[in-house]
């Protein structure tokens, strides 16, 4: 299924590294879990279990599962050791999550419309290179029926920034 | 015949100009939605929820489940056209589905897998109409204990019958982890808000799913780099025609498909399980067994059979018990609760407009979405043609307004993109994520009939006996929890000669 590329085919994580850290990841939730609740009140209250005592057991279970799943990682799976991701392939994905947190960011101070179009817009700059004309209709176009949709048809408001206000919104 | 005029006032609620409207609105969005890479049947029916907040639940459950009924067809869409499964049920259609299209019988394999999963489909749902009820009647009589005995059953089922039990068991947790944050509904207390207010409502089902699977999705399409270069969709009256003349000939597998599928739907098995079931006894029984996966229409028509019949009838323990058997159908109950509805045994005897509206709206759909779908692949087939440089950017945005829409508050989609994240690397580590979002939603209903039975009994585990019925069901929820060990100690009993020949029947002989 892998497609070895030219560049960029070594290994940034093998699978076997992954799913270790991952399972040790899991175990810490667990604890935390457990700690949490214990101080909550994990036992048997005169009126019955306290708040902690489920979600004590839960984080029990997730530290028991995640050493079975690192025990059969480490001892009984042979191999593993194929890439995770590769360097090329996390570019890939890094260009789309950074964007993406930057995104995020941005809709607390432009407003959804403003960020969303600015995201799509830069997207299709970007990656394939649309000419600006192409770029404004779409990021605009796309923005424009989501207002419609939510604020004046299904009355939704969403995040709004300056640009916005401006308008009156 | 009770259930009968019932269903009858069901289809009067149901055939309404709106709720038509919405029936022709919710499939070509579903699949539209299915056709998507980064959009599919949980995290799209999640995103639009928060836009039914206000309208009627029957028309809002008409809509939303229409939109699982498109997805579920979508997926035939991109595995035959594109030889890309748009939904992990559809992965065994590409089998079968592609070398058909590449042999230009591109118009055969689709109107047979719609037809396939017409067939499906509607099986489950007589199946819903005369079992649901039924079984909604028998449920009354539950207590708490019967009821979190049932929730052991599902849960246990789920990891008993998945490829990583420990995988699955973590991935549950976390679920029932995250719905406990927030305030204790029985104490008020504060539980894992680490002294951080905006935690105080918990975090929301929807957001986590639209993170898990719109976002995470998107992050796996993108590392993917997809190139979408599909075979055209040539589809008219004649191809249809002639199509739906040979499908007769395969009514044994019609049926076998639509009985597993059920089967599967019904127990939390899945769409994805029961279409490689469904793939798989196809060819094991058929007499051309060695020419599956060269274009062979049984293939195509076993796996999307038992697919949508999985995927139709994941929602009969949906609304018989409050308990759903697929991922969709648990946001699907999410919205029930949103809408103020109880899900359970009682939705029956209080919400008869309700339900039987939707049983009878599942029936018209059907048919409507089979019409739909078979008039408009090339428009759907279109869809996939834009570039990904613009459809990914236009998704991430929906997905942040679905989940900004929930609470109307910034920080979900903060947790989004965390989900999102958390779902691309738990996917490539093949954890299941259809667990977290069921133990997500029923986490509180769970824990909840719990408690209730451990006051009950004051704290003995012996409640889960004490009478035939829960001791029945808990017992053969611990028997699904080690079903993977009773089946290994099955393989190494029985002699290797015997477990020689039933592995090479799937391969061929070195």
């Amino acid at each position: 299924m892998e497609h070895p590329e030219k560049d960029g085919a070594e290994a940034v994580v093998s699978q076997r590294v992954a799913d270790i850290v991952v399972a040790v990841g899991m175990f810490a939730i667990g604890v935390v879990m457990m700690v949490d609740n214990y101080h909550l009140g994990a036992g048997w209250a005169a009126d019955g279990p306290q708040s902690g005592y489920f979600p004590f057991r839960i984080g029990a279970i997730i530290c028991i599962a995640s050493v079975a799943v690192l025990t059969q990682t480490l001892f009984y799976t042979k191999g593993g050791t194929e890439a995770f991701v590769t360097r090329a392939r996390v570019k890939h994905v890094l260009l789309v999550f950074v964007p993406t947190v930057i995104y995020v960011f941005a809709i607390q101070w432009l407003g959804i419309y403003v960020a969303s179009a600015l995201l799509i817009a830069g997207f299709m700059r970007m990656m394939d290179k649309y000419s600006w004309l192409k770029t404004l209709v779409i990021s605009v176009g796309v923005n424009a029926v989501l207002f419609w949709l939510f604020e004046i048809q299904f009355l939704v408001p969403l995040p709004k920034g300056p640009l916005e206000a401006f308008f009156g919104y | 015949m009770e259930d009968l005029s019932s269903l009858f006032h069901g289809f009067a609620v149901a055939l309404t100009w709106y709720n038509v409207g919405m029936m022709a609105i919710g499939v070509v969005l579903g699949v539209v939605i299915g056709v998507l890479p980064g959009l599919g049947g949980p995290n799209g029916v999640a995103i639009l929820l928060p836009l039914t907040f206000t309208m009627e639940p029957t028309s809002a459950i008409i809509m939303l489940s229409c939109i699982y009924w498109g997805t579920l067809f979508a997926g035939a869409i991109t595995s035959i056209l594109f030889n890309i499964p748009g939904e992990s049920h559809s992965v065994a259609t590409t089998f079968d589905g592609y070398p058909l299209a590449q042999q230009g019988r591109a118009g055969e394999a689709l109107t047979s897998a719609f037809t396939g999963s017409f067939f499906g489909a509607f099986f489950a749902v007589l199946l819903i109409t005369f079992l649901a009820p039924l079984v909604a009647k028998f449920a009354l009589r539950f207590g708490p204990p019967e009821f979190f005995a049932v929730y052991l059953l599902t849960f246990c089922s789920f990891i008993g019958t998945g490829d990583r039990p420990f995988k699955t068991v973590i991935s549950m947790m976390l679920g029932f982890g995250l719905a406990a944050i927030g305030m204790d509904t029985v104490s008020g207390e504060l539980r894992m808000t680490f002294g951080w207010s905006e935690l105080l409502r918990g975090v929301d089902f929807l957001v986590v799913v639209i993170g898990l699977f719109g976002v995470g999705e998107i992050l796996i399409t993108m590392e993917e780099g997809l190139a979408f270069k599909g075979k055209s969709a040539e589809i008219n009256a004649k191809v249809v025609w002639q199509t739906w003349k040979k499908l007769p000939k395969y009514w044994l597998t019609l049926i076998r498909s639509s009985v597993v599928g059920c089967w599967m739907g019904i127990t939390p098995g899945g769409a994805t399980a029961a279409s490689f079931m469904g793939y798989g006894i196809a060819k094991r029984f058929s007499p051309e067994a060695h020419k599956f996966g060269t274009g062979q229409l049984e293939g195509v028509i076993a796996p999307e059979t038992a697919a949508h019949a999985a995927g139709t009838s994941a929602l009969l323990p949906m609304l018989a018990l409050g308990i759903p058997g697929s991922a969709t159908a648990a946001v699907l109950l999410g919205g029930l609760m949103v809408w103020g509805l109880q899900p359970g045994p009682l939705l029956f005897v209080e919400q008869k407009d309700f339900v039987w509206g939707l049983i009878a709206s599942m029936y018209l759909s059907n048919i409507a979405g089979l019409i739909i779908v078979l008039t408009t692949v090339p428009l759907f087939a279109a869809i996939l043609r834009i570039p990904f440089s613009i459809i990914a950017p236009i998704i991430i945005a929906l997905c942040a307004v679905g989940a900004y829409t929930v609470h109307n508050a910034t920080l979900d989609i903060w947790f989004m993109v965390l989900f999102g994240a958390l779902g691309y690397v738990l996917k490539k580590l093949e954890y299941p994520l259809a667990p977290l979002v069921l133990a997500l939603v029923l986490g509180d209903r769970a824990e909840n009939a719990f408690r209730q039975t451990m006051l009950a009994s004051k704290g003995q585990l012996g409640i889960f006996w004490s009478n035939p019925l829960v001791g029945t069901i808990t017992t053969l929820a611990l028997l699904m929890l080690i079903w993977p060990l009773i089946a290994l100690i099955w393989r190494k009993l029985r002699p290797a000669s015997v477990r020689g020949s039933v592995i090479a029947a799937g391969q061929p002989r070195p």
